[in-house]
């Protein structure tokens, strides 16, 4: 379980990266970030680039900012620097919240969130807690910069919408209105694994009634989502039993889910039904 | 085959300069080039843990980085944890405490352990567990484990 | 006299094998570099059944750094692997070579070997093999009807193995209740941390083959290669380094092993070979996989008048070296703990197109427990007796003991030696607190949890004979060594034998340096399986060791003046019982006396050594329980232990921090094949547990701490220490005690009828009941 050879380039700036990343994407070029997706699959041999373009040592890019309402989160900030909160409104605690379900805390301490983003694994935290946020994702390329909306961004089970040209650069989350609740809830067979399925949900209670409800899934099917019509059964409704199961229904009647050799259709909706709920009671018992 | 490049690898305060592909790993590169076998190779696909090590005081799986990635950063690996002979406390509750039987997921968890109580010897319970699920072991069922590190913890914390 | 410990039998003391592998000095098969080696890698079968078209290695062995490649063309000289115990000649056909001929079985199956300077030159080169298959039907479930295996004749069935006595059919006809049921026990395996490795060698200078990364039944396979390449045993030697967990799986004799002997035969190089993760979960040996259909005869108050059971072991794809092992201890060990008036039991041995099994830590016995405790819950909950109660009213009692039963485990006639079953349950259920737990488990239910407890007893089997020996030296500076033809496989083997040791010849077991698994050492040894280990091997060094004390007492009673049964020896040093702070004379000194160029001789033989040899007739039988309380999300299907209990009496305990670390470490594999691990495969044979992130091995947070209630009770009267094995314990107990709890936390009599309970799989039993 060796990986097959490749040409090792190691840029310093981002001009240069994405230089290398247009000189030799037609040759199967990657983006080399925290590795901890790309490597095991260059280990078993799935993936053969025959170029790798490390983002390491790019200057400027294992930053965490704040501009005009979004936290800004550059190519190799690492999931392991959302351990304790990093900004301090409700997005801080949020992605602490979620960054603990992450895999391992030595995978945390290579991984990256935009890398996340980037491989687009369907059972990736990072995805569904960008398409429940709506993120910017920030796009470079030599041809220049653009922004994608999430989603627009992913495009299936480890498919995005990135030119193969482009790096993932940035990635903006809105800074969540202070009193936002949220409640995270995913379902692995063991603690640290994949996910079989997740559940992201945020909103805000004004006047007794439930606002700018957001649910995100991740896991259930190919790429993780905002669920419109789970969040409607929210909207407008005051927080409690009748509206959560509500949600929770819509949710999992929204589902079109993956299966495999263990898990069905079926068992991966039910779930979806089941964490949507909680999620949301931990949200409210915030 | 690619070409291989010359890098220097600082493991343990020692440098060692090495001729590598850059597909070599870390872990390969520390085993075979730098001769430091107390490193284990278990999976190769960053699950087992058998191969960690601290990279600037963090611990990381060494099968999950090219060697070439690891210049000019401080490597820790198993064969410094004891200095001048003498055991860390963390190596001796290993013994004290039976934390371990054919050994070999025993330095990538005495890294782990290591780099999580270095930066956070007050660690909880239920954090420590949770980070020690980080690593597999077959042989323990990892009870002992779990008492070698909070016992170790707790001399280190005296010693403090 | 020092009072620090020197750690005589029953004392926890720190293992002698801790300093070099906490400090990352130790010596796995992995560490070990010979000059000028070569690496092997293989090119597996991709497909699960299929012609071999075409494997064309010419590209690959133009690659560089490539020394050869090797396709079954090149090792028609080398027979297939044998078993372990000799010709079987009904299962001959299904031998493996160490390459594919003609067609392959299994995916994982070796098909052509590269030798290269380097390992990732070498999986350069068995990536560019370009290689053609013809791919055939698989066959993929062991319970099928029997059917054509292959297009030589062979058929799915390679034996029907039975066992038992009396008359079950009358039996069954004249039972107040007949009680039936199916239950499967999952494709799993023992997974060691560290994956396989061969390094061959072969010593032109002595003309002397060596393969190092042997680990288990060295001696064994010494054998075996000496057969098959045609040589004298004195020209083959077997080394053990540091092991990474046996299990079961490693140390039997695979292609792989045969294949780095073969190579560096004719290449006059070494040969390594590192087996990597994914290789592991496709190549090593398998194991469990069965599906009982089991009947009970009972009568009016549960009382078992007979037991028919018939099972469907799924092989995999060829026999490997055990045979039928795990088969035929199935229906030795079955009825278990309970007096069972009639007994018949049919293995059925399958091959199908899946990785080749063998035994696994507790082969036979975890997956029979499982299927005789959930019978004896559906008896139970059928007649409305408690499940504890009828478990005493068919217990075995100490009144019975020894009790012999007319089967054969391992090739031994089943003779119970000894043992109080329902006591030890008794003083189990008393630890946990029974009463309370239930009326607490009530009180959680009726407040809308799902939680529940289980239990399961269980007889173990352990101390295999017939026979095995070890060999005591005492040198002039006082130092001993111990040799065996033992095997270390992590389990605290070297520290075991140097307390038996140190305890029978009087000195600190720090002074003992144990070999073991070396063939150039000693001519004989068991390796280290079926919990052997401690019994006889303990049982041969305390017969060396005694031989030596003696030698050394008759030796110091001329020194000392004095007649030797009034000499004692502690840490080392003799001295006069009645004057411990009088003369004394060291071991080192004696051994010095001893030595052939010494007048002091007399007319004794040389060296401060001796051999001793321990036989038995049959194995001890060490028992125990396991009580599980769980609580199950109904929503997720997700079962989490909240408290496991292990009671066993293991007759005496050498270390019994190390009896604590083999049960808890062996309840951690127990929890794994009945919550997370299972080999799954596709209608095409082909594997989906391939990476370590399919193959779920429990982590520090699914397993919880055990109690363990540690029982001396019934040494055993088969050897001289009154010792029984400590390896099996902790899984043998565990699926069904946990399916016991889960059936209780649901209030679901009978649900879990299968192995591992995965959530999906226990959210269909919900749901199935819901609907």
């Amino acid at each position: 379980m060796k990986p097959a050879p490749f040409q090792y380039h190691a840029p310093k700036t981002v001009a240069d990266a994405v230089a290398l990343l247009a000189a030799h994407a037609g040759d199967d070029g990657r983006i080399l970030a925290g590795g901890q997706s790309l490597v095991p699959t260059m280990a078993f041999r799935l993936a053969r680039p025959a170029h790798l373009i490390d983002i390491n040592n790019v200057e400027g890019l294992d930053c965490i900012a704040e501009a005009g309402g979004r936290l800004c989160i550059g190519a190799t900030v690492r999931h392991a620097a959302f351990h304790k909160p990093v900004t301090a409104g409700p997005l801080g605690a949020l992605l602490s919240a979620v960054v603990r379900h992450i895999a391992h805390y030595p995978i945390r301490q290579r991984g990256t969130f935009c890398g996340s983003l980037a491989h687009a694994d369907p059972a990736s935290e990072w995805c569904c807690v960008a398409a429940a946020l709506d993120a910017e994702l920030v796009a470079r390329s030599a041809r220049g910069e653009r922004v994608i909306q999430a989603a627009a961004f992913f495009d299936g089970a480890m498919t995005t919408t990135l030119a193969e040209d482009e790096l993932l650069a940035e990635a903006r989350l809105p800074l969540l209105p202070e009193g936002t609740k949220f409640g995270f809830q995913e379902f692995s067979r063991r603690a640290g694994d994949f996910a079989i399925a997740m559940a992201l949900v945020a909103f805000r209670v004004e006047g007794g009634r439930i606002a700018d409800a957001r649910i995100g899934i991740g896991g259930a099917e190919p790429a993780a989502r905002r669920i419109a019509k789970a969040e409607a059964a929210l909207d407008g409704a005051a927080p409690g039993k009748d509206a959560f199961a509500a949600a929770a229904d819509a949710a999992a009647a929204a589902m079109d889910p993956m299966e495999d050799v263990n898990t069905s259709a079926g068992y991966r909706r039910d779930l979806v039904r089941t964490l949507v709920r909680r999620a949301l009671e931990d949200a409210a018992a915030a | 085959m690619t070409e291989k490049t010359d890098i220097t690898l600082t493991v343990n305060g020692r440098d060692f300069a090495v001729t590598v592909e850059p597909r070599r790993t870390l872990a390969d590169t520390i085993r075979d080039d730098c001769g430091q076998t107390g490193t284990h190779i278990g999976c190769e696909h960053g699950v087992c843990g058998a191969c960690t090590v601290l990279l600037d005081g963090e611990p990381v799986r060494s099968c999950l980085m090219f060697a070439v990635q690891a210049e000019g950063r401080e490597i820790r690996t198993v064969e410094g944890l004891a200095a001048d002979g003498a055991l860390s406390p963390l190596q001796q509750a290993f013994i004290d405490n039976h934390a371990l039987q054919c050994g070999f997921c025993t330095p990538g968890f005495l890294m782990l352990a290591t780099g999580v109580l270095e930066r956070d010897p007050d660690i909880g319970e239920d954090e420590l567990r949770e980070v020690l699920s980080s690593n597999l072991c077959r042989c323990t069922g990892y009870q002992n484990i779990v008492k070698a590190v909070k016992s170790a913890a707790a001399t280190m914390k005296a010693g403090r | 006299m020092s009072d620090r410990a020197m750690g005589r039998i029953g004392e926890s003391v720190t293992r002698l094998e801790d300093p070099p592998l906490v400090t990352g000095r130790g010596r796995f098969a992995g560490d070990i570099n010979l000059a000028h080696q070569l690496h092997m890698r293989l090119l597996r079968s991709p497909v699960a059944h299929g012609r071999i078209k075409t494997v064309d290695v010419e590209a690959a062995r133009a690659m560089p750094g490539v020394y050869a490649v090797w396709t079954f063309d090149d090792i028609r000289d080398v027979p297939p692997i044998d078993f372990r115990e000799g010709r079987i000649e009904k299962y001959e056909p299904f031998r493996q070579y160490i390459l594919a001929r003609d067609r392959v079985r299994y995916v994982g199956e070796p098909v052509a070997a590269v030798f290269a300077a380097d390992p990732y030159a070498a999986e350069d080169a068995a990536d560019a093999i370009l290689a053609e298959f013809e791919e055939l039907p698989a066959i993929t479930d062991g319970a099928d009807a029997p059917g054509a295996f292959d297009d030589a004749g062979h058929r799915t069935e390679a034996d029907i193995v039975t066992q038992g006595y009396g008359d079950v059919e009358k039996a069954f006809a004249k039972a107040a209740h007949v009680i039936e049921r199916e239950f499967v026990v999952g494709r799993h395996s023992g997974v060691p941390l560290e994956t396989r490795g061969a390094i061959g060698h072969y010593d032109a200078a002595h003309d002397v083959l060596e393969l190092h990364g042997a680990a288990k039944v060295p001696h064994r396979n010494r054998e075996a290669l000496a057969r098959m390449f045609g040589r004298p045993l004195n020209a083959v030697h077997l080394f053990e380094s540091h092991v990474g967990g046996g299990f079961g799986v490693r140390g039997e004799l695979y292609p792989e092993d045969v294949l780095v002997c073969a190579a560096a035969l004719r290449f006059g190089r070494p040969v390594k070979w590192i087996e990597d993760r994914m290789e592991h979960l496709l190549a090593t040996n398998h194991s469990r996989q069965q599906r009982h259909r089991i009947r009970a005869a009972v009568d009016a108050d549960g009382r078992l008048l007979a037991i028919d059971d018939t099972f469907f072991h799924d092989q995999g794809a060829y026999i490997r070296t055990h045979g039928a092992r795990v088969i035929t201890m199935t229906c030795g060990i079955l009825p278990g703990p309970y007096k069972v008036a009639d007994y018949r039991a049919t293995g059925h041995f399958r091959l199908t197109n899946k990785t080749p099994a063998a035994t696994y830590r507790s082969p036979g016995r975890f997956e029979s427990t499982f299927v005789r405790e959930r019978l004896m819950d559906a008896i139970a909950d059928e007649l409305g007796i408690g499940r504890l109660e009828l478990r005493r009213r068919n217990a075995v009692g100490p009144e019975d003991m020894p009790y012999a039963l007319p089967l054969v485990v391992l090739g031994d006639d089943v003779e119970y030696d000894n043992g109080d079953y329902v006591g030890l349950l008794d003083k189990a259920l008393d630890h946990v607190g029974w009463d309370a737990l239930q009326a607490d488990l009530q009180r959680r239910r009726a407040a809308g949890e799902a939680v529940g407890a289980g239990v399961a007893m269980f007889v173990e089997k352990s101390g295999l004979g017939p026979s095995d020996g070890a060999k005591v030296t005492v040198d002039p500076s006082g130092a001993v060594e111990l040799i065996t033809g033992g095997a270390s496989i992590g389990q605290g083997f070297e520290t075991c034998m140097a307390q038996i040791c140190a305890d029978a010849l009087g000195v600190d077991y720090r002074k003992v340096r144990v070999v073991h698994g070396q063939t150039n050492r000693i001519e004989f040894g068991i390796g280290a399986h079926a919990s052997r280990a401690t019994v006889m091997t303990g049982s041969a060094t305390n017969e060396a060791a005694l031989l030596v004390r003696a030698k050394a007492l008759d030796v110091a009673s001329d020194l000392l003046q004095a007649p030797a049964d009034t000499l004692d020896i502690q840490d080392g040093v003799v001295f006069r019982k009645d004057n411990p702070d009088g003369p004394s004379v060291g071991l080192g000194e004696i051994a010095t006396q001893l030595l052939p160029t010494r007048k002091t001789l007399g007319g004794r033989e040389p060296g401060l050594m001796a051999e001793g040899w321990f036989h038995s007739d049959h194995q001890t039988y060490p028992f125990g329980c396991h009580i599980a309380v769980v609580k199950v999300d109904r929503e997720t299907g997700h079962v989490g232990v909240e408290r496991y209990v292990i009671a066993y009496d293991i007759g005496r305990a050498v270390n019994p921090m190390l009896v604590e670390g083999q049960i808890s470490g062996g309840f951690a594999q127990g929890l794994g094949g009945a919550l997370y691990e299972e080999f799954v495969y596709d209608e095409r044979g082909q594997p989906q547990s391939v990476t370590f992130a399919d193959y779920l091995l429990p982590t520090a947070r699914e397993v919880p701490d055990i109690e363990l209630l540690l029982r001396e009770d019934a040494p055993s009267p088969r050897n001289p220490l009154g010792i029984k094995g400590a390896g099996e314990a902790g899984v043998t107990g565990v699926g069904a005690a946990i399916a016991s709890a889960i059936d209780d936390a649901l209030q679901m009599p009978g649900a879990v009828t299968q192995l591992p309970v995965t959530p999906q799989r226990l959210k269909v039993l919900l749901d199935g009941a819901r609907d």
